[in-house]
């Protein structure tokens, strides 16, 4: 296996709820409750789950945009958990982030020549000729004409702007990129030429992906490893076939049940989950999942389950699978 | 609980059959300065009694407009604009003044919105908002429309229905509050149901229960459901027809088995091929159509996908081409089109 990119262990991020009068903690939302994950070089990890189980939250606490209140996450070997802000500089350029909506997440007052200089003025990157061959060079790679530096993002469409997004997070040249929903957004037509193109740029440069989204269909086409999150707890983690044709949390089998598929008349036995994910703020005791769950046993309202390793790379938090 | 998907009958003989809904020639052409941009440009089709006809296009093909056409819910300055015709039960709803289509609304032709919580009424508890229809339209005293208003909850499968009836929608979470949103539509059994993307802003587990729901409605109420989305797999798995709009017109229209079997259409071959399937080996590369919808200034006077079209012929540039049969129950509008 390549060598270990980014370790993240028991990572935390808990918010106060507090009252609205006195500002008293009244209670913790359990954004992220215990998460390990590992990345290794030029490997893409996906991140699913449903809204509200802490995968976004997950995401920008590994990059630091949201301060972890425990946990460890080791960078290249590095710890970046406990940093501030000027021993995090250096890192900063290593791990970048495209966001899901390219209409809310380029300024829209700057050229997209400007946006894309951005990153090289801040780390002082070159001069502003140098910069200028840079830009180009960067619309080049994701499929923009070079008079593209001249416009503002109103002027592109939604894959286009995309792909602008796409260009500002590989100018640093990071090693890792997390992808918050990067196609989400986008229509089917697209979604397909932004996907190509990501992994085109995987290929061609070793970087490591987390890719963050809700639809397993995309994953199951950019994964080589896969964790399922409920409730700001990791239940399921896989090498992507494992997952996809081997699952063994509950979870992950309504999960993948529930994904329509693009296949008419096929009759299949559909797992309907009964009821919607329970608030974070005031999560089920022992196995969050337990309240949903169709075979859950009384311990696992008790028991938090541990992560168990079950067969290579797969590990499963359930109390009631064996290996 | 495990329980096997009851597929609705899709062979039944419902074909031979006067259409419910008649939409002929339906069109939206908006002046913007110099350009007219034909959000829909004459779309036909029939709605049966008691089938799914999926409505599928990409954003900006004018399938929600469509909707909102149908409904009379366009506001000024746009509700001069429509032309053509939309015959339900015989009666042309285009013709209709406002106080005669408000009678129908909502009794007859019911429409269910994407998000559930900018169209639900924030400040009238969720029994209240189903109960309004049912005095309105069919005069039931408050405290009958209050008895229908929690039958319908527990018809859409809501835990509690006396406490949620009592209840304001912003305490009612996403898939609860399109719980709702169905019941209020579909409170009067009306005949025609548009369903503008139900299920795309639900999670894919509630996605499921959404969809099972409307299925298992239909079967019990027997109305016809007009199902707009983006999303071809909510269509394989729900409608018994397809229709896919591009750039505001429709390109090919079948029963679903063969739309999806043997798309005749190569915008539909394409959108069929690009969207990913679980498989256990996936291609290295997805396949794509190139380029992107045209916006309204450059749109072609022919074809408007001929700019993105590896089966472009000559002709195409000449005339849009006419949604013709090219089967039985199977219509393209293609000069070129793909072998069956």
């Amino acid at each position: 296996m390549a060598e270990t990119l980014l370790q993240v262990s028991g990572l935390e991020v808990h918010f106060p709820i507090r009252s609205p009068f006195l500002r008293r903690r009244v209670g913790t939302v359990r954004a992220v409750d215990g998460v390990d994950l590992e990345v290794a070089r030029g490997e893409t990890l996906a991140l699913v789950g449903e809204s509200g189980c802490g995968k976004t939250t997950t995401g920008k606490a590994i990059l630091r945009l949201i301060d972890p209140t425990g946990g460890s996450i080791r960078f290249a070997g590095q710890e970046i958990a406990d940093r501030g802000s000027a021993g995090l500089a250096t890192f900063r350029r290593r791990m970048q982030i495209v966001f899901q909506d390219p209409y809310a997440s380029l300024n829209p007052r700057m050229t997209v020549g400007g946006i894309l200089a951005a990153p090289f003025e801040i780390h002082r990157i070159g001069d502003a000729r140098d910069r200028g061959e840079r830009v180009a060079a960067l619309l080049r790679t994701v499929g923009l004409p070079a008079e593209a530096a001249r416009r503002y993002p109103h002027e592109f469409s939604g894959g286009q702007r995309q792909r602008i997004g796409i260009a500002r997070a590989l100018a640093l040249e990071p090693e890792l990129i997390i992808g918050d929903e990067p196609v989400s957004a986008l229509d089917g037509d697209i979604q397909a030429q932004v996907i190509n193109l990501m992994k085109r740029l995987q290929a061609e440069r070793g970087l490591a992906y987390i890719m963050i989204s809700h639809n397993l269909a995309v994953v199951s086409h950019v994964a080589d490893r896969v964790a399922v999150m409920y409730l700001g707890r990791v239940v399921e983690t896989a090498p992507r076939e494992q997952l996809f044709f081997h699952a063994r949390h509950p979870y992950t089998q309504a999960l993948l049940s529930a994904v329509p598929e693009p296949v008419p008349g096929r009759s299949r036995s559909r797992q309907v989950l009964q009821g919607d994910v329970p608030s974070p703020a005031s999560p089920p005791r022992g196995c969050h999942f337990h309240p949903r769950c169709p075979i859950a046993k009384p311990r696992c309202a008790e028991d938090v389950p541990a992560s168990r390793i079950i067969a290579p790379g797969h590990a499963v938090a359930c109390h009631l699978v064996t290996p | 609980m495990t329980l096997a998907v009851r597929l609705p009958d899709r062979t039944g003989s419902a074909a031979a059959e006067a259409p419910l809904l008649a939409v002929r020639d339906l069109a939206l052409h908006i002046p913007i300065g110099p350009h007219l941009l034909r959000a829909v440009d004459g779309v036909s089709f029939d709605l049966r009694r008691g089938e799914t006809l999926g409505l599928v296009g990409e954003s900006g093909s004018g399938k929600t407009l469509t909707a909102l056409m149908l409904m009379r819910l366009l506001e000024p300055p746009l509700s001069a604009l429509p032309r053509g015709q939309v015959v339900l039960d015989g009666a042309d709803l285009m013709l209709l003044d406002e106080a005669r289509m408000s009678r129908l609304r909502g009794r007859t032709i019911s429409m269910v919105f994407q998000e559930p919580m900018t169209s639900l009424n924030p400040v009238m508890t969720v029994g209240r908002q189903i109960a309004e229809p049912l005095m309105r339209h069919l005069g039931l005293s408050s405290r009958e429309a209050a008895a229908r208003a929690e039958e319908m909850l527990r018809l859409v499968h809501i835990p509690d229905p006396k406490r949620v009836a009592r209840a304001y929608p912003h305490l009612l979470s996403g898939g609860m509050r399109q719980r709702a949103m169905i019941a209020i539509a579909l409170a009067c059994r009306p005949a025609v149901l548009v369903a503008d993307e139900p299920t795309t802003a639900l999670d894919v587990t509630v996605q499921a229960q959404i969809l099972e729901l409307l299925g298992e409605l239909q079967r019990e109420m027997g109305s016809a459901i007009l199902l707009i989305t983006h999303d071809l797999a909510v269509i394989a798995e729900t409608a018994h027809r397809v229709a896919v709009m591009y750039a505001g017109r429709i390109v090919e229209e079948a029963p679903v088995a063969s739309l999806f079997a043997a798309p005749r259409h190569p915008y539909t071959r394409g959108l069929l091929a690009s969207i990913p399937k679980i498989e256990r080996v996936p291609a290295a590369t997805l396949p794509e159509i190139p380029g992107m919808v045209p916006g309204a200034a450059d749109r072609p006077h022919g074809c408007a996908f001929m700019p993105r079209c590896s089966r472009a012929i000559s002709g195409c540039a000449a005339e849009p081409p006419p949604l013709d049969p090219i089967e039985p129950d199977h219509r393209v509008a293609c000069w070129n089109p793909v072998h069956g």
